[in-house]
């Protein structure tokens, strides 16, 4: 049995070690925030982070997260108001929103790691993310906004 | 020709024989031409006291406008409003509830908004397609809220014992003002449920100066908080206890069939539980499944890795030596011959034999997925002979009536609940995957999802069409156009519904064939035969792709012509401000609407011209590389005019600095929603112009994901997308937002790369055709 941490919790496995991590947090565990996309890390809809790092969903194994901690969108903050959230709602990012759970990740990874990014920076940790709706000038604008404190 | 074998049961294809019909009958009676019959509209869409006449009573179970139906008021105050239309992206979750919460005066805080699930018998029609929720709905729901207000009304003026004429409705609570009494809604709502229900010629609609909440965009959709905490129910969310998880292995050819398969290695994958045939019909067959082999299992993920283990033998039938390369030359040759005339007026050939000068655009647009954020996916549970789904669909009553017909149960057996969408398209037109749950769950007697990868997406979608247009313009001594002939060839979406289909429906010959607006004395457009060889269907903005950038493509080669500004080139093409008439032209269509409501009106066409070139910055003198281009379209009765400027790199690496749109779309509801919808459509329209190709070899779609079928990242979007919406006069009628933004992107770029590099393009996508 494989034991993972998920938003802080345990979570046992004893199917198949090589499931993507998407499928066993969506249809195992039940949390459906993460989003499914392509399945070949191409558009970020499933990111989640593992260490505090950026990671796609769809191409983690659940076995590839033993001892580590993975925070989904349901565990970035427990009301809902992380920073960039918070600037997610005052710039009405979203259209369809399905991305965004993927883009809200990214956006808080990139945040961690640089926490005043510039305009190249922004589009450069984030253009793995698709939105197909284009959301992108908000995606950009709430990430400033985030940044420069909400 | 076409050849509609059964139109009644093609319910998508029969709603636009009948809309066609009465716009028809519109515009005659609009040019004064009409006999003396005029339908009397259901009863359930009279507009007694409208201003203006949709085409909203026309569509399959027209409008419904009981407040009982859409409000509920509880004890506490709280309201709850039906939204009966599909959320994609637009907004109109919010904004048709919004309506309502105006007229009747509540507090949007004490609002709730509840999908109503797929039942057009009860709600009226639920396609949210075609840019016509609020277009159809504005006036509806204003009546629902202001007979909701009026009863409220009614009911506390009994309980004070005064005159109705008294009391108002003030911010979620009744006033009688001359004795400082006041009743909460809360209050009101077990005798105003008993107060009947107002005839609409009675009711008086809000001041629109008075509104709080319409036209203002202060209002955030509903569903924001949720989507931010990863809470937004989609249809993917789905999870029911001892559901089973479905991916389908379909045939790789349309029209394809099942010839054999082998599951032992894929029963030996973990997870896996079961594998099975699952019916296909036989291609065409509207939104039928594909048929092929589904995998059961614990989990998508099992279930994916069990179809990659699958052995499947299949028949590619006819459609096997589908290939885009020689089609393509196929549909260019057809445009270079004379086709079935659908627009003539003058003598076209006779003006082009006498032109000082003859310019001739050919223009090539290929076929393209729609690629919604979530791919299709449903959940089904049949239970005997009833079922109930839980699908993101754009179609909820067609649903349920697909449903029905495929399990062979009554339609009132069957419940549709409707989730979000993860983006739709017009992809979510269409419900086959719906059928494919229900399908397997019948068989397997418990609740299935049926989950399409993006390589199921691209490899199976209803494709948006791929097409030839020809454009031959003859121009005097002077440098004026005196002769248009525009041929467009492509397959048509009929041809997903009947057999045989090789002529554009009166639909696709609407959007931007036959009703090109400009003033120019002869006129001849044509559509030549294609036949279809993969299914077709609505993709956003649909034949307006391929017409607005033929058209607008050769305003801006004849400005080249003639050595004139672009925009110069397109007034002048515009002419006068007049309504623009159609008498020439068989079946106008028109989006459905009626003519004398919705005319084309070139002054409103200039006036998008004129707005964007003037906030835009038309003429501005910009670095070198850059370049402007224009380009405006009319597009689901909505006028919309677009500028991009471009910079192109000396290796030919494209980027677009600005863009900068105006858009007439009548009365409108939510501007900053409006302006989401323009953002979002250049970034649909440069990811089309960039690199939107689904092409063909042996049948079988070359592209499976967004590596090969790659759209805009925000590193390649505009820096800034500018919207500029049209005051709209008093009453003008409400007309698109959903669509409309994406026909002038293309050929607005394209005139700009013109600009920038002096190269012309005339074949999408642009790949790598600027690279040096
Ligand atoms: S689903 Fe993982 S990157 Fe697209
Ligand atoms: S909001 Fe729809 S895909 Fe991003």
């Amino acid at each position: 049995m494989i034991k993972v941490k998920i938003n802080g919790q345990e979570h046992g496995w004893d199917g198949d070690p090589d499931l993507p991590l998407l499928w066993f947090l969506r249809d195992e565990v039940g949390l459906t925030g993460t989003k499914f996309g392509c399945g070949q890390a191409l558009c970020g809809a499933c990111t989640v982070m593992v260490d505090k790092q950026a990671v796609r969903s769809c191409i983690t194994s659940v076995s590839d997260v033993v001892d580590r901690e993975v925070v989904t969108i349901e565990g970035l903050h427990p009301t809902g108001d992380h920073s960039v959230q918070k600037a997610w709602r005052q710039t009405n990012v979203p259209q369809c929103g399905y991305c965004q759970s993927g883009q809200i990740m990214q956006a808080a990874a990139l945040l961690t790691e640089n926490p005043k990014p510039s305009h190249d920076q922004i589009r450069e940790a984030m253009s793995g993310n698709i939105c197909r709706c284009g959301c992108y000038q908000r995606i950009e604008n709430a990430i400033h906004l985030a940044s420069t404190g909400v | 020709m076409n050849i509609i074998t059964n139109p009644d049961k093609l319910r998508g294809f029969e709603k636009h024989v009948k809309v066609e019909k009465v716009s028809r009958r519109a515009i005659l009676k609009s040019l004064g031409i009409a006999g003396g019959l005029v339908l009397a509209a259901p009863v359930t869409s009279r507009q007694a006291f409208a201003a203006y006449q949709t085409g909203a009573g026309k569509m399959p179970h027209g409008t419904v406008v009981d407040p009982h139906i859409f409000v509920a008021i509880a004890p506490d105050g709280t309201v709850t409003i039906l939204a009966h239309r599909s959320e994609m992206g637009t907004g109109v979750r919010t904004s048709l509830p919004l309506i309502v919460a105006e007229e009747m005066e509540a507090d949007w805080s004490r609002v709730k908004v509840q999908q109503a699930p797929g039942n057009e018998a009860k709600y009226g029609n639920q396609d949210t397609d075609g840019s016509r929720s609020t277009r159809h709905y504005l006036l509806p729901m204003r009546q629902i809220g202001a007979s909701a207000r009026a009863m409220l009304e009614a009911a506390a003026a009994k309980r004070w014992n005064v005159a109705v004429s008294e009391v108002k409705a003030v911010n979620h609570e009744v006033v009688h003002s001359a004795s400082s009494r006041r009743l909460g809604f809360g209050d009101l709502a077990a005798d105003a449920a008993k107060e009947s229900v107002p005839a609409i010629e009675t009711l008086k609609l809000k001041d629109p100066k008075n509104f709080r909440y319409l036209g203002k965009g202060e209002v955030s959709i509903v569903d924001l908080r949720d989507i931010t905490m990863g809470a937004a129910h989609y249809g993917i969310d789905t999870r029911l206890p001892g559901m089973k998880y479905a991916v389908i292995a379909r045939p790789p050819v349309t029209g394809g069939k099942l010839v054999s398969f082998d599951s032992s290695d894929a029963m030996k994958v973990s997870g896996v539980e079961k594998v099975m045939e699952i019916k296909g019909w036989p291609w065409p067959s509207k939104f039928q499944p594909l048929g092929g082999v589904a995998v059961i299992a614990r989990n998508t993920g099992a279930a994916i890795k069990g179809r990659d283990a699958l052995k499947v033998v299949w028949d590619d039938g006819d459609n096997g030596k589908y290939d885009s390369v020689t089609y393509r030359t196929e549909l260019e040759e057809a445009a270079r011959k004379p086709g079935l005339v659908v627009r003539k007026e003058g003598d076209v050939d006779a003006a082009l034999k006498r032109a000082d000068k003859v310019v001739v655009g050919e223009y090539y647009l290929p076929h393209l997925a729609h690629v919604s954020m979530e791919p299709p996916v449903a959940v089904a549970n049949v239970t005997g002979d009833k079922a109930e789904i839980w699908a993101p669909v754009q179609s909820p009553g067609g649903t349920r009536e697909d449903v029905a017909k495929t399990l062979g149960i009554p339609e009132d057996n069957v419940t549709v609940n409707v989730t979000l969408l993860g983006g739709g398209f017009g992809r979510k037109s269409k419900c086959d995957y719906a059928l494919e749950a229900a399908l397997l769950s019948k068989e397997l007697g418990v609740p299935v999802k049926v989950q399409w990868t993006r390589e199921d997406d691209v490899r199976h979608d209803f494709l948006h069409t791929v097409s030839a247009e020809r454009i031959e313009a003859g121009l005097d001594k002077n440098g004026k156009v005196i002769a248009w002939r525009h041929r467009s060839v492509a397959p048509t979406i009929a041809s997903t519904f009947a057999a045989g289909a090789v002529h554009a429906a009166p639909f696709e010959l609407g959007m931007g064939l036959i009703d090109m607006p400009f003033e120019i004395a002869n006129i001849q457009c044509e559509n030549p035969e294609a036949a279809a060889h993969t299914r077709i269907g609505w993709f956003r903005s649909v034949s307006n792709i391929p017409r607005a950038f033929a058209v607008q493509s050769m305003v801006g080669e004849l400005a080249h012509a003639t050595n004139r500004d672009q925009k110069d080139m397109l007034l002048e093409l515009i002419g006068s401000p007049r309504i623009v008439n159609l008498s020439s032209v068989k079946d106008p269509w028109n989006y459905g609407e009626p003519y004398d409501s919705y005319p084309i009106d070139t002054a409103r066409l200039r006036k998008v011209v004129e707005e964007v070139a003037d906030k835009g910055g038309w003429g501005r003198s910009v670095p070198k590389g850059h370049g402007l281009g224009i380009a405006v379209h009319r597009s689901f009765v909505s006028y919309i005019a677009t500028i991009v400027e471009v910079s192109v790199d000396d290796k030919g690496k494209l980027s677009v600095p600005r863009v900068d749109t105006a858009i007439d779309c009548g009365t409108y509801v939510n501007p900053e929603r409006i302006q989401s919808q323009i953002e979002g459509a250049a970034i649909m329209g440069l990811s089309l112009a960039k690199y939107g190709e689904i092409s063909f070899k042996d049948g079988k779609v070359q592209q499976g994901n967004f590596d090969d079928f790659p759209v805009i990242r925000i590193d390649e979007a505009p820096l800034v997308t500018n919207v500029y919406i049209i005051e709209p006069g008093p009453e003008t009628p409400p007309s698109g937002v959903g669509e409309p933004g994406v026909p002038p992107f293309a050929p607005a770029l394209i005139n700009a790369i013109f600009a920038a590099t002096g190269k012309r393009i005339r074949a999408l996508p642009i790949g790598k055709q600027l690279e040096i």
